[in-house]
């Protein structure tokens, strides 16, 4: 009986040593991180994006009553900053987790909120829906490296709590309002999705050297090589081309 | 013929508790065990059709508990569309083949045609006990389906293809869920086709010595058609659901045609048949339809004679329109098929014998109705069951006049009136079959009575629910109600919704009212009155043997036959009935030539 | 309790039919130029069914009624003519009925079925897919530009996987979510499915077929009052057949001319 506590004092001291070593090491990390940030333009003018005919269902047509739905595979800001790219750091060997907020992917208006989800691999993120349609999200990977799933959210229904394991940009759609179309970007490390004016800031850098990718849907990606200094802030920007 | 047979099945009374009650080869006993396995499926499936039922009339409501059933079928305890699907294909399935082919064919077949034949067991004892324990291996599979990741098939019971081939793409359950149900399906085909083969060799080999096939009584006539078209409808089936199978583990392309289109992505298939699953299917499933009725006529039949004191007005029509109904059963399969891209001429070729299927139903009812005529009718419930079934049968039947004509499927195909029809005239005229045959036979099968006010009481409050529940299910079809919907979005469906409220609520009580059945059953099992060995004064061979019977049916001495099954009501006889083993003289004035 | 039995059965056969001799829930409204054959032919089996429901279920009740207190010592008694006058008259009576039924059902599924489509019909294509329907009009050049399943996205909105820059037959096809037509004119419907197997069900138009995958199927109708109906998917199709529909709208030939042309504007 007495071995068996000693036991488990002795684990319970090496868990929770453990920890503390984690949670320093972390804060080590974060004392020298950089960051990488820039812009995404587009050369030329912004594509004519299409309109999109909810017809089908009279929820969504009421929706957009007042503005016009249309595809959001190119969103050009004013100064010809590009949308929903992703940039994340090309052959990330660092910290297997390093995202830990839980993004939201929203269905809102038969649309999807945001059109791009970047995650890490294995960091949570909920799908809700704030329609009062039912959906299903309907996201296909490539099933030898991840695992997908079909599930409809009825009105009000509650958040559906999922992660990805391997990096892969997986397309998702609704398939009862088919023009609902996004997309998860699933990287390894540090990522960021450009704004409405095309910025974006990798944080979380630590100092070395890296190859920054940029990716846009459906499959163009660009990539650079920057240096991140400690505590600095490298600069790199793409131009991509609409096809 | 007969000795020889009775000997080459002769095996020796088991002793251990595992022979005797579990692998046993007992045809009584696999009968009884078949019978247990309809009554667990059949609360399964009522219990499906309950939320079912529940989410159609009031949408959204949370059902307490559901959510520890399927986290993602019912977050929130709220039923997803997909989950409705999933419950909606295993209540389909359940009920299709765990009840309504095994308690009135396999069930009552397995205990009571050996003794309504005089043999002393079936030929094939271990045939038998497998062909138990297989059907059980396809329900275990199938219930397992409840437990993989996303859920059981939500393909329908009628798995139509390419819905059913291509995969997990086309929806959740459309993997392994749909894989389940094909091997569930093929292990439930391997046990039909042995339990039919020994039907067949019973009724032809074991008859004992005076018994000729016309001497057979009309549940035993019934048994031995409907082994007959098991043993073809399911030969059939079997290879479908392998083939289907391998389009899903071995990337073969049966059922599912080239270039099709999911979520953007081409589907790696090429040069498949969607109609072929349907074909198959159906060839199939119309003479399943039957497989699942004919045994309920042939029982309801049985019943009715013993309580109405006489023979039914001629025994060989009943029995040829029986047969014929079997025969046309395959030739009217395509009337599933009207408007599903068949050419439009093969839907005309199949309306006429869909038409002419009427002629022997109808030879049927009047023949039921033609024998209460001037009869001495008992009442009690297996014959207000049996009653019962003929009513429904009538009303179910009926609505086959339009289902048969393809000009008329345009309007109502894929309609509740569908729903309406088959439930009314094959689920539960084949359950009222089965519960009249119950409170009939419970007697010899447990040695004990049935509880008969309750009994009567179970009746009069399913009957009424049934009609409450189904009839009106005509009507939303008429509206064009179509069927397998979730929710009624549309803006014309709307107005129905009451009416699905009414069919929900009536569908919760009738579903409760078996509560008083299933109390019956298990209190008259263990504390019912002692049964004699002929409680309804009945003239077939199960009544001449004790209650319940020994192990080889007839004790020492086997019987012999001397009569046509039914003698009720001879003139000039010492009672009014004369048992088929009885060697007293008849002169028979009412038996039809 | 028998009389009690036979009363029940009297009562649910009369309560089954009032609500269809009252109308309650009528047929939809018939809005195609075919369906007045279909409409016959269902009154009539409507007339012939009930009166054989209706009589079946009251003969079984009185026959409840009549026969289930016997005298104690009476003997049993024979339908008048036994079994033999009862086969005669199902295969007489039924026979006459189904047959008649089938023969004259032949023609309003003929009328459906076996004419050709006129030379002036106007070609619409339908297509199905999980868990909605596209229609393509042909614009301006009347014909239909080929179909690339590989091209086919949703998500860039090529529902019909045209490649408008090479197919000349495609550049001017206008593809739309709902299906307007012109009232009065008749439609050929040519259908085909992009996935699954589906179906084109309008009620009021009395109109069902089903998508076949693998297989391009054509029907043909016209309709003949203007309105807004819905299309429905009657095929178990997946999670989301119950809500897979689009908007028929049948309009005046100058409606449906303008509608046409604001569609071709926004392709």
């Amino acid at each position: 009986m007495k071995n068996r506590y000693h036991f488990g004092a002795v684990l319970s001291a090496i868990v929770l040593l453990c920890c503390g070593a984690l949670i320093l090491g972390q804060k080590v990390n974060a004392a020298g991180e950089g960051s990488i940030t820039g812009t995404v333009k587009l050369d030329g003018p912004a594509p004519h994006m299409k309109g999109i005919d909810m017809s089908k269902d009279p929820y969504c047509v009421k929706q957009h009553a007042n503005s016009p739905a249309h595809l959001e595979t190119w969103v050009v800001g004013s100064g010809g900053g590009v949308a929903d790219a992703v940039l994340y750091l090309d052959g990330w060997s660092g910290d297997a987790k390093t995202e830990t907020s839980v993004p939201v992917f929203d269905q809102k208006d038969c649309m999807y909120t945001p059109h791009v989800l970047a995650l890490d691999t294995t960091q949570e993120f909920k799908v809700i829906t704030s329609d009062q349609t039912a959906h299903n999200i309907h996201p296909l990977p490539n099933p030898m490296i991840n695992v997908g799933w079909n599930q409809s959210q009825p009105p009000g229904a509650p958040p559906v709590t999922k992660a990805w394991k391997n990096p892969e940009v997986i397309p998702v759609q609704c398939n009862i309002h088919p023009w609902m179309h996004g997309w998860f970007v699933v990287v390894k490390g540090p990522y960021a999705v450009t704004d409405d004016s095309g910025h974006y800031t990798i944080k979380n850098v630590p100092p070395g050297s890296y190859t920054v990718k940029a990716w846009h849907e459906p499959d163009e990606t660009q990539t650079q090589k920057v240096t991140v200094a400690a505590g600095g802030s490298a600069t790199a920007d793409f131009t991509f081309k609409a096809k | 013929m007969h000795d020889m047979s009775a000997h080459a099945v002769h095996h020796g009374a088991p002793t251990s508790f595992i022979r005797k009650h579990i692998f046993s080869l007992d045809h009584k006993v696999i009968g009884k065990q078949y019978y247990a396995l309809a009554l667990v499926a059949v609360i399964v499936g009522m219990v499906l059709s309950w939320l079912m039922r529940l989410h159609l009339g009031f949408a959204n409501f949370a059902i307490p508990g559901l959510h520890l059933l399927s986290k993602n079928g019912a977050p929130g305890d709220i039923m997803t569309p997909e989950y409705y699907l999933q419950l909606m294909t295993m209540h389909g399935t359940i009920m299709v083949f765990f009840v309504l082919t095994t308690a009135p064919f396999a069930a009552f077949g397995n205990f009571f045609l050996p003794i309504q034949t005089g043999a002393e067991d079936m030929p094939f004892p271990h045939f038998n006990m497998m062909s138990f324990w297989v059907t059980f291996t396809g329900f275990v599979i199938l219930m397992a389906s409840f437990f993989v990741s996303d859920g059981p098939t939500l393909g329908g019971w009628t798995q139509y293809a390419p819905l059913s081939a291509v995969g997990a793409v086309s929806g959740p359950g459309q993997g392994t869920g749909v894989v389940l149900w094909a091997f569930s399906i093929a292990f439930f085909c391997v046990g039909q086709l042995f339990g039919s083969l020994n039907f067949i060799t019973t009724t032809l080999d074991m008859r004992c010595k005076g018994m000729s096939l016309m001497r057979l009584p009309l549940s035993a006539w019934a048994w031995f058609i409907t082994s007959i078209m098991g043993l073809t409808a399911f030969a059939v089936l079997m290879p479908a659901v392998i083939l289907l199978i391998l389009d899903h583990i071995a990337g073969t392309s049966f059922f599912v045609a080239s270039n099709l289109v999911i979520n953007d992505s081409l589907l790696p298939h090429s040069g498949g048949s969607t109609l072929l699953w349907q074909h198959l299917f159906w060839f199939f499933g119309h003479p399943e339809v039957y497989i699942a009725i004919i045994p309920g006529m042939g029982i309801v039949s049985h019943i009715l004679i013993t309580n109405m004191r006489r023979p039914m007005l001629s025994h060989r029509v009943l029995i040829y329109s029986m047969g014929a109904l079997a025969v046309l059963s395959y030739m009217v399969y395509g009337h599933h098929m009207f408007v599903s891209g068949m050419n439009p001429i093969s839907s005309l070729a199949f309306s006429f014998p869909t038409l002419i299927i009427t002629i022997p139903s109808t030879i049927v009812v009047l023949i039921w109705l033609g024998s209460l005529y001037g009869s001495k009718l008992r009442i009690n419930s297996a014959s207000l069951f049996a009653l019962g079934f003929i009513s429904m049968f009538i009303s179910g039947g009926i609505s086959g006049f339009f289902l048969a004509q393809p000009s008329i499927d345009i309007l109502l195909h894929a309609t509740y009136f569908v729903v309406g029809h088959f439930h009314l005239v094959m689920a539960v005229a084949a359950i009222f079959g089965i519960f009249g045959g119950t409170y009939f036979w419970f007697p010899k099968m447990t040695g004990r009575m049935m509880n008969e006010s309750l009994g009567q009481l179970h009746f009069w409050l399913t009957f009424v629910g049934a009609y409450c529940i189904f009839m009106p299910f005509h009507y939303l079809g008429i509206a064009g109600n179509v069927r397998r919907y979730q929710a009624f979005v549309d803006d014309y469906l709307i107005p129905l919704i009451p009416v699905h409220k009414f069919i929900t609520v009536a569908a919760l009580a009738t579903g409760a009212v078996q509560l008083i059945f299933i109390y019956n059953l298990i209190y008259s099992r263990f504390w019912g009155a002692p049964a004699p060995d002929n409680p309804w004064q009945g003239t077939s061979l199960e009544w001449s043997t004790a209650t319940p019977p020994p192990h080889n049916n007839f004790g020492d001495k086997m019987p012999v036959v001397y009569h046509d099954p039914y003698q009720y009501s001879v003139e000039g006889a010492s009672s009014d009935f004369i048992m088929q083993t009885s060697p007293e003289p008849v002169h028979s004035a009412d038996e039809e030539k | 309790m028998a009389k009690i039995l036979a009363v029940t059965i009297i009562v649910i056969a009369i309560a089954s039919a009032v609500p269809i001799v009252m109308h309650i829930w009528p047929l939809p409204q018939d809005i195609s130029l075919h369906g007045h054959l279909i409409d016959e032919q269902y009154t009539d089996t409507m007339w012939e069914a009930g009166i054989s429901f209706l009589a079946s279920q009251i003969l079984l009740a009185i026959f409840i009624w009549k026969y289930s207190k016997p005298a104690p010592n009476a003997g049993i008694k024979r339908f008048p003519g036994g079994a033999a006058a009862l086969v005669i008259a199902a295969f007489v009576l039924v026979g006459t009925e189904v047959l008649a039924l089938g023969v004259f059902g032949a023609k309003a599924w003929g009328q459906a079925y076996f004419t050709p489509p006129s030379a002036d019909a106007l070609p619409v294509q339908v297509q199905a897919g999980q868990f909605a329907f596209y229609f393509r009009y042909p614009g301006p050049d009347g014909n239909f530009g080929p179909i690339h399943p590989n091209l086919i996205s949703e998500a860039n909105a090529n529902f019909y996987g045209l490649d408008t820059t090479n197919d000349q037959d495609s550049k001017d096809d206008i593809v739309t979510a709902e299906m307007a037509i012109p009232v009065n004119r008749e439609i050929h419907l040519l259908m085909h499915s992009k996935d699954l197997g589906h179906s084109f069900y309008v009620p009021e138009l009395r109109v069902h077929q089903d998508f076949v995958p693998g297989l391009d199927l054509s029907i043909h109708f016209t309709a003949t009052k203007i309105g807004k109906y819905e299309i429905v998917c009657t095929q178990l199709c997946g999670l989301g057949h119950y809500n897979m529909k689009a908007y028929l709208e049948v309009k005046s030939q100058a409606d449906y001319d303008a509608w046409l042309k604001q569609q071709a504007a926004l392709q």
